[in-house]
């Protein structure tokens, strides 16, 4: 049970809007990518983890397998909101871990309803615009400005995490978008939820990505050259906190699952090489630089002014574009998120590229609520 | 024969309580830990005692802690509107919309005094055609 496990291979489609293709078509597509890339093939794959939010009921990943090659393996699917791909790629982990595989298979893949995300509860009457807003804007905007009431931070830090993120995507060809964002252009487009503007809301795209896990038994058989080692990978539910669930703790989770994994892997936040976190909305993005402990309490606006997570900066964030700019499948997002970790570290991410990378670290957050840490580093 | 009795407004959220005709919040509160929540779970949510939780009428007053200037929602919805998280004087937390103030950044110190108000549910109801009644926020001068 104290081996390491690797990843072998992982990719991801380009995000985009794929109407005329089943979830089961993209993820299947992204298996095969991720398979080609580890130099296997599906049935060398001895277990499969599926993650979608709105495909999950389906039995999307026994759906997956007939795209891609039924031969009879366990295939689980996983649904945990925006955790949804990572708490898939968890399952895979603890699957090898455990000592029952050598090679397991973790797929997350989505196909996104158009439209504003958290619709309101409803009793008799709907709730929204009653009792304040459900909606994820407005529930991401009282979090900032939440931080904002206790440290200052301002409209304008907030959306420089959005001219930053859509920067880093030009240089993703994966991204859905591909365009620069000056802070004017950000500041005033649509206000949907103060301070969130509608340049400052994740991209509601599909998209699918997956990765080939191995033991380190398999991992040496295949060669180490291209393997990425899980460092740690932990997942953390809402502890208990006054203001949750009127105010959805989106901070407490996200603490509690990063502390576990520096501990999983014995570093220290300061030996972190790249992050892709949850931007899900710009504030969240601020207010993750101090839950992962990338800075002080207080501090995250001064990361973001002082250029600390800007591609060339000390601890560059989201240099594939982030959700602001690559786009959030949801339940494709965490292992999206570790695909571009994998580039960098692999030194195979271009114009992009974190020189020297050796640690990266991704994060998810759904409000649900749970959140996802992983480590990650070249074998 | 026609029943012209006023219908009873039915509260717009289970922890709106009636006392006769007039509305508070209901918030429960944990002897054991000292949680406090509007919701009723099946045990403290704080420390996961059970038979430690007591209901009690929650202070009208409180504090704004965070809030959000809404201008988009849900088809239907009127915007703008100001969606508040308020922790009222006892430490119970709640969210609601604060009115009588300007949707502005400037009007919405954090830490201000506010009130809950109670009234109508913005004259949305039910399909029976039933009335709601609702809490709002507004500045406490
Ligand atoms: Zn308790």
């Amino acid at each position: 049970m104290s081996e390491s496990v690797y990843i072998l291979g992982i990719d991801m489609l380009k995000f985009g809007k794929y109407p005329d293709r089943t979830f089961a078509q993209l993820g299947g597509e992204a298996a095969l990518l991720a398979l080609d890339d580890a130099g296997l093939t599906v049935r060398d794959v001895q277990a499969m983890y599926c993650g979608s939010v709105f495909g999950a009921y389906d039995m999307t990943g026994q759906a997956v397998m007939r795209e891609i090659g039924q031969t009879g393996i366990p295939v689980t699917n996983i649904s945990n909101a925006c955790a949804t791909g990572a708490s898939a790629f968890r399952e895979a982990w603890i699957a090898i871990k455990s000592g029952l595989y050598d090679a397991v298979l973790a797929v997350g893949v989505e196909k996104m309803p158009r439209g504003m995300l958290g619709a309101g509860h409803e009793t008799g009457i709907s709730l929204e615009g009653l009792f304040g807003s459900a909606s994820m804007p407005a529930v991401f905007a009282e979090s900032g400005m939440e931080h904002a009431g206790k440290w200052g931070t301002t409209f304008e830090q907030f959306a420089k995490v959005s001219v930053k993120n859509h920067h880093h995507s030009t240089m993703n060809p994966k991204a859905v978008y591909q365009k620069e964002t000056p802070l004017e252009e950000v500041m005033g487009s649509e206000m949907i939820a103060y301070p969130n503007t509608k340049l400052m809301c994740s991209v509601n795209v599909d998209g699918s990505a997956a990765a080939v896990l191995v033991s380190e038994k398999k991992a040496r058989e295949m060669g180490m050259g291209r393997a990425i080692r899980v460092m740690a990978s932990a997942l953390a539910s809402d502890p208990w906190n006054p203001r949750n669930p009127i105010m959805p703790d989106v901070n407490s989770v996200t603490r509690l699952a990063a502390q576990t994994a520096y501990d999983m892997a014995g570093i220290a936040p300061s030996d972190v090489s790249l992050v892709e976190l949850h931007d899900c909305f710009a504030t969240a993005e601020l207010l993750h630089y101090e839950n992962l402990q990338l800075c002080a309490p207080g501090q995250a606006g001064r990361l973001i002014d002082e250029g600390v997570t800007a591609l060339g900066g000390r601890v560059p964030v989201n240099v594939s574009g982030g959700l602001l700019s690559k786009g959030h499948p949801l339940g494709a997002t965490g292992i999206a998120n570790m695909y571009e970790i994998a580039l960098h570290l692999r030194g195979e991410a271009g114009a992009r590229q974190v020189e020297g990378a050796k640690v990266g670290l991704t994060h998810v957050v759904g409000l649900g609520t749970a959140s996802a840490v992983h480590l990650f580093e070249k074998a | 024969m026609t029943d012209t009795a006023p219908q009873p407004l039915r509260p717009a959220q289970p922890y709106i309580r009636l006392d006769g005709d007039t509305p508070y919040v209901e918030g429960r509160l944990c002897s054991a830990c000292g949680a406090r929540t509007a919701a009723v779970h099946l045990a403290c949510p704080g420390c996961g005692g059970r038979d430690t939780v007591q209901s009690y009428r929650a202070p009208t007053t409180g504090r704004l802690h965070a809030y959000s200037i809404v201008r988009r929602s849900y088809p239907g919805v009127p915007v703008p509107f100001v969606s508040a998280i308020v922790d009222l004087d006892d430490g119970l937390t709640l969210k609601g919309n604060l009115i009588n103030v300007a949707p502005e950044p400037d009007a919405l110190p954090v830490g201000m005094p506010v009130r809950m108000v109670f009234g109508d549910a913005m004259g949305r109801t039910d399909k029976d055609g039933a009335s709601y009644v609702a809490f709002f926020f507004e500045p406490a001068a």
